[in-house]
């Protein structure tokens, strides 16, 4: 059962010695075999045995090191940056109701978390009891949507699982820059369609089947760089979805090359409206970066109606390691500094801000919503509650989970009719953990939380710390 | 212009992000001639800006004062215009000074005050006097608080302000002026407030830069021009181009053409491929004046007395079109406009990247493309 | 123009009614407004005049049974971006971005374009009668038996076919001159490109190679020239084996470039 669960070789039945053997070398720590295994006989662990104790060269420094020297090339990686730089979720705390205003009881009262993405009108204008004016808005029944997930990236099991949750929950899932397989056009209403640097099987009737589209400018995991999937990954469905040569690398090149130039975007947003419509809201989505805030008040004056901002915990199918563990910035700090730039230039109610980047559980939503953010996009999170193990070999097109992967032999493991099952489940208990945050506030509509730092303190944080955040420190 | 950072860049950004629209016009006989196409010109590409930033620069505009200094200066108060007034009467011979007339306009608000003023040069030693003036007007726009000397040249003056270019030239009364050269910018900043102060064309002494794109260099730029002097005031990136090109042209003595190799390089491949003497120059241009590569995307339109010049950046990441028609030379973003405008061209063109367009009164154009 | 625009599949006769329209001081939005709104009546051939700079012509039309558009003077950038099925016929030269993301369709150039000409391109035909700029067939695609193809007539700048992954590039070298353009097909993995007119090794890219002709694609030469000619007219005599081919080296040029 381990051999053919490892679709990494670890594990092989000698016939002649009558048992099974494994190679240690070759285990990712998926732990795939010791969960299925039927009589408990596994366990993975760390391996103890490395080289001698050093707190600077490390035993992955120097494996890497001994990796470039054998292969010249440059070194990559899956999922989200795993190393220690401080987590400020960790560092903010939620206020509640005391005694001068009540909580409310989320059990038995309403508590509403409906969110709606989109510009917003300066004044709205009435005429014979009508709205006149105002653009497009997408729905989502809780502030939280399954983040860029590409076809390719993922299998065709997981993203129809996304797909198929975010339906049942009325939220929405993001088809990442593979294109979007015909079998999902059916899930339209509740797809956001990406339009990516390689524009991979983005035609018309992609742009049309979709609640909201997406221009990719970047993703946290690999600012100001393209996405890349290896040709490992590009099966004919994938050649297909993406319209390239099977067994070929996409990669995608690293800036849209139609986009140059700030009033680039401007012309890449109206080519999107005029090509929909008009009818759906265009998002941006960007890494967090030095100067995000500066960017993102660009974006909203580009014509943007949502920006989506992507900080450096954010995971990826695959991407060079190097860029994924120095490039970018924390996405609590850039989501507090887009939000106060956008507000003091007056420009914050002209779009919505999505954000995305290691969001691990709904505390940190609820953080992330009280800094100011309208909607956050989960992606590890979601992985992990498919089956995911954070074994970070996704780049090797060898997921023995089913997920990250377009081998039909592994992709067969996720069957989407009980994967999307515990995709709702994970949205469900997030949500009712959310309505108990809120109730606990005083708060039974989520618009109330929204911005409002006023219920968020720091903990063990500088002063410079906090005044980026805009929160008061704990007593203060 | 001291406290330029409350002024116009309050969030302390690195740099201004823009966006933007450019133009230039020629006469090559060097006859002055209305801007009317100018100013449709720039109407037509009116997608391109965003109203919060515009200007003009024009060469030939001061016919009845050709040996004069023109000095535009706006003040944000009285008292700077005091000590700025002070600073030119102690180290110029200021023979006339007025306001710069204007015509108030819907779109074009909360201006500064706009004054003009003439200083005559003493009749010998022409460098030494242009070197005092580069001197005095970066003394006084570092130093004195609220004003800022925005052009500073002999029978040439920019004209700018926050507003669509159509409404800043009909503040300035831009259709009673006349020029050989006009060159005209409309921007779209995305991250500084609107100032009037940071809108294009920048200009020092008879340079004047219009620009699109984003130098990913700035910093790199920046640092190099102050070790000459300069001061990078204004945080944005095109006020750097200008002083690069004075260095290297005005300072240095290298001719327009080479400047422009200094700032979009071939690239080190191609360097390579060259033969020898080519090689020997185009390397030590290069390793010497590292810091002024101009990198990212850019278009520029730089102006000078007798000259226009159009250049993009190596790998050609903005537009720039060049057009001939009615004897005059014509550079933009965009081929539409030009069109718009002159119904009667000769030749269109879009330079290669790194390879200037060059027009020079009496001499016609210079293009080389086996410069590339 | 003849009594009907025949091109590739799509036939515009006039059967069916005109629209002309003036685009003199009309924003993008509003040009493409009326345009659409013509097309939704039933218009099937759309003149339109005086046309400085608008964006995204033919943008709107997706989804509606195939339309021609004529224009008299300059259109502005993305001409025919995302389009899929309808043809643009431009009597002068075109912008940046000319058939971008394009799925259908033909566009034809009485004149030059400028940069990024066909980017992300899977399907159409664009056909250019002078020269186009940098980057043109950048990341053009393919998938089963359907190319996109544009053809050329002059000579094209750096970056030509730049990450092509499909389709088909035909530059014709009229006018005798020397091609210039280096990085030409860089980082190529599907598709084909073709020149005519000498240019040197060390012009081509990272991933590309010169591979002999073969008998299919001297027949697709020999069309494509064809094609030309009937559309511009041809100067000068041009045999298909007088072609260079520019192919990829292999599927995954940066393969020995990730561990």
């Amino acid at each position: 059962m381990c051999a053919r669960q490892c679709g990494f070789g670890v594990h092989t039945y000698d016939e002649v010695a009558d048992r099974m053997i494994s190679d240690q070398s070759k285990c990712a720590g998926c732990q795939r075999c010791a969960v299925l295994c039927p009589t408990g006989a596994i366990t993975v662990g760390l391996n103890p045995y490395s080289y001698a104790p050093n707190f600077y060269w490390t035993r992955e420094r120097i494996t890497d090191l001994k990796r470039q020297a054998e292969s010249g090339g440059v070194l990559l990686t899956g999922c989200g940056n795993d190393k220690p730089m401080r987590v400020y979720w960790d560092h903010l705390v939620l206020d509640a109701s005391q005694v001068t205003n009540p909580s409310i009881d989320p059990l038995r009262e309403p508590m509403e978390l409906r969110t709606f993405l989109g510009r917003k009108p300066r004044r709205l204008e009435i005429v014979d009891g009508q709205p006149v004016n105002g653009d497009p808005q997408v729905r989502i029944e809780l502030p939280v949507m399954f983040s860029a997930l590409s076809y390719g990236a993922v299998s065709a099991q997981a993203q129809e699982s996304l797909a198929r949750a975010a339906k049942a929950v009325g939220t929405l899932f993001n088809s990442g820059e593979g294109g979007l397989p015909r079998g999902l056009r059916k899930f339209a209403d509740n797809a956001v369609v990406q339009c990516a640097s390689g524009r991979f099987g983005v035609d018309p009737g992609y742009l049309r089947c979709s609640a909201m589209v997406e221009i990719k400018i970047g993703q946290g995991a690999k600012p100001g760089i393209g996405g890349h999937l290896p040709g490992e990954k590009v099966s004919k469905s994938i050649s297909a979805a993406r319209k390239i040569p099977v067994g070929t690398d996409a990669l995608s090149p690293a800036p849209q090359h139609d986009i140059y130039s700030i009033e680039d975007l401007r012309t890449l947003i109206y080519a999107l409206k005029e090509a929909t419509d008009y009818e759906k809201p265009v998002s941006v989505k960007i890494a967090a970066v030095n100067n995000a805030a500066a960017i993102a008040s660009g974006i909203v004056r580009a014509g943007a109606d949502v920006v989506a901002i992507d900080g450096i915990r954010g995971g990826t199918g695959a991407a060079p390691k190097v860029i994924r563990d120095n490039v970018g910035v924390p996405i609590e700090m850039a989501l507090a500094s887009v939000d106060s730039r956008l507000r003091a230039e007056g420009i914050r109610n002209q779009c919505s801000l999505v954000v995305a980047g290691g969001f691990r559980c709904s505390a940190d939503v609820v953080k992330a919503i009280a800094l100011g953010a309208d909607a956050v996009y989960i992606g590890t999170a979601a992985l992990v509650a498919m089956g995911c193990t954070l074994c970070q070999k996704c780049h090797t097109g060898i997921c023995n989970w089913g997920i990250c992967t377009t081998d039909p032999y592994l992709s067969k493991r996720i069957n989407p009719d009980i994967v999307s099952r515990r995709l709702i489940g994970l949205l469900c208990a997030w949500s009712l953990e959310i309505k108990e945050m809120l109730g606990g506030m005083g708060i039974n509509a989520i618009e109330s939380l929204r911005g409002n730092r006023e219920h968020l303190r720091g903990v063990g944080l500088s002063d410079w710390e906090l005044e980026v955040l805009g929160v008061k420190g704990a007593g203060q | 212009m001291l406290d330029l950072e409350k002024r116009s860049n309050p969030y302390r950004d690195d740099k201004v992000i823009g966006s933007c629209s450019i133009f230039g016009m020629m006469d090559l006989r060097g006859r002055c001639v209305e801007g009317q196409p100018v100013f449709e010109a720039m109407s037509n590409m009116r997608e391109r800006s965003n109203g919060l930033g515009a200007g003009f620069a024009i060469y030939g505009l001061y016919p009845s004062r050709p040996k004069d200094y023109a000095f535009h200066v706006m003040y944000e108060s009285a008292h700077g215009k005091e000590l700025a007034e002070a600073e030119l009467a102690r180290n110029f011979d200021v023979v006339h000074a007025e306001e710069i007339p204007t015509n108030p306009q819907d779109g074009v608000t909360n201006g500064p005050m706009l004054w003009r003023y003439f200083v005559r040069p003493p009749s010998e030693d022409g460098v030494r006097f242009q070197e005092l003036v580069a001197r005095e007007v970066t003394r006084i726009n570092t130093t004195v608080k609220d004003a800022y000397v925005f052009s500073s040249a002999k029978n040439m003056g920019v004209f700018k302000g926050v507003g669509f270019p159509e409404d800043i030239a009909k503040f300035y009364v831009l259709d009673e002026y006349r020029g050989y050269i006009w060159l005209a910018h409309g921007r779209f900043p995305t991250n500084t407030q609107a100032w009037w102060g940071g809108a294009h064309p920048f200009s020092f002494l008879d340079w004047a830069v219009v620009h699109n794109g984003e130098l990913s260099s700035y910093g790199a730029n920046k640092r190099f021009v102050e070790d000459y002097g300069y001061r990078c005031n204004f945080f944005t990136d095109t006020e750097v181009v200008a002083y690069a090109i004075d260095l290297l042209v005005r300072r240095h003595g290298l001719g327009v053409e080479m400047a422009c190799k200094v700032l979009a390089p071939p690239v080190w491949v191609k360097i390579d491929g060259m033969p020898e003497s080519k090689k020997a120059l185009y390397s030590s241009l290069r390793i010497s004046y590292s810091g002024l590569l101009l990198n990212g995307p850019f278009s520029v339109i730089i102006g000078r007395e007798g000259e226009m010049i159009g250049l993009t950046d190596r790998i050609k990441l903005r537009p720039l079109t060049a057009a001939t028609g009615n004897g005059r030379l014509y550079l933009a973003s965009e081929e539409a406009p030009i069109r718009l405008v002159d119904g009667d061209l000769e030749r269109v063109w879009s330079p290669l990247g790194g390879v200037p367009v060059i027009g020079r009164v009496g001499q016609g154009i210079c293009y080389e493309e086996e410069g590339a | 123009m003849a009594n009907s625009i025949i091109l590739g599949d799509i036939r515009a006769s006039y059967d069916f009614p005109d629209a002309e329209i003036d685009a003199l001081g009309s924003s993008f939005k509003e040009l493409n407004e009326r345009i659409k709104l013509a097309a939704d009546k039933g218009v099937r051939r759309i003149v339109l005049r005086r046309v400085y700079g608008q964006r995204y012509i033919g943008t709107r039309l997706n989804g509606l049974p195939p339309v021609s558009i004529e224009i008299f003077g300059t259109p502005g950038n993305d001409l025919g971006a995302f389009m899929d099925g309808h043809v643009i016929l431009v009597h002068g030269n075109a912008q940046d971005g000319v058939g971008n993301t394009m799925h259908g369709g033909e566009i034809i150039v009485e004149g030059r374009v400028g940069d990024v000409l066909g980017m992300s391109m899977v399907a159409g035909s664009i056909l250019v009668r002078d020269d186009a700029g940098y980057r043109a067939a950048l990341h053009m695609k393919e998938y089963g038996r359907t190319f996109p193809s544009i053809v050329i007539g002059g000579t094209a700048r750096d970056f030509l076919g730049e990450y092509m992954a499909g389709g088909r590039v035909v530059v014709l070298g009229l006018g005798n001159r020397k091609h210039r353009m280096s990085f030409i097909g860089t980082g190529i993995h599907g598709g084909t490109i073709y020149i005519r007119g000498a240019f040197a090794r060390e012009q081509l890219g990272e991933g590309a190679e010169v591979a002999p002709l073969q008998s299919p694609d001297l027949t697709y030469l020999k069309a494509q020239i064809e094609k030309f000619g009937q559309m511009f007219g041809l100067s000068e005599e041009i045999a298909a084996n007088q072609f260079t081919k520019v192919v990829p080296k292999g599927r995954r040029p940066y393969s020995s470039l990730y561990a």
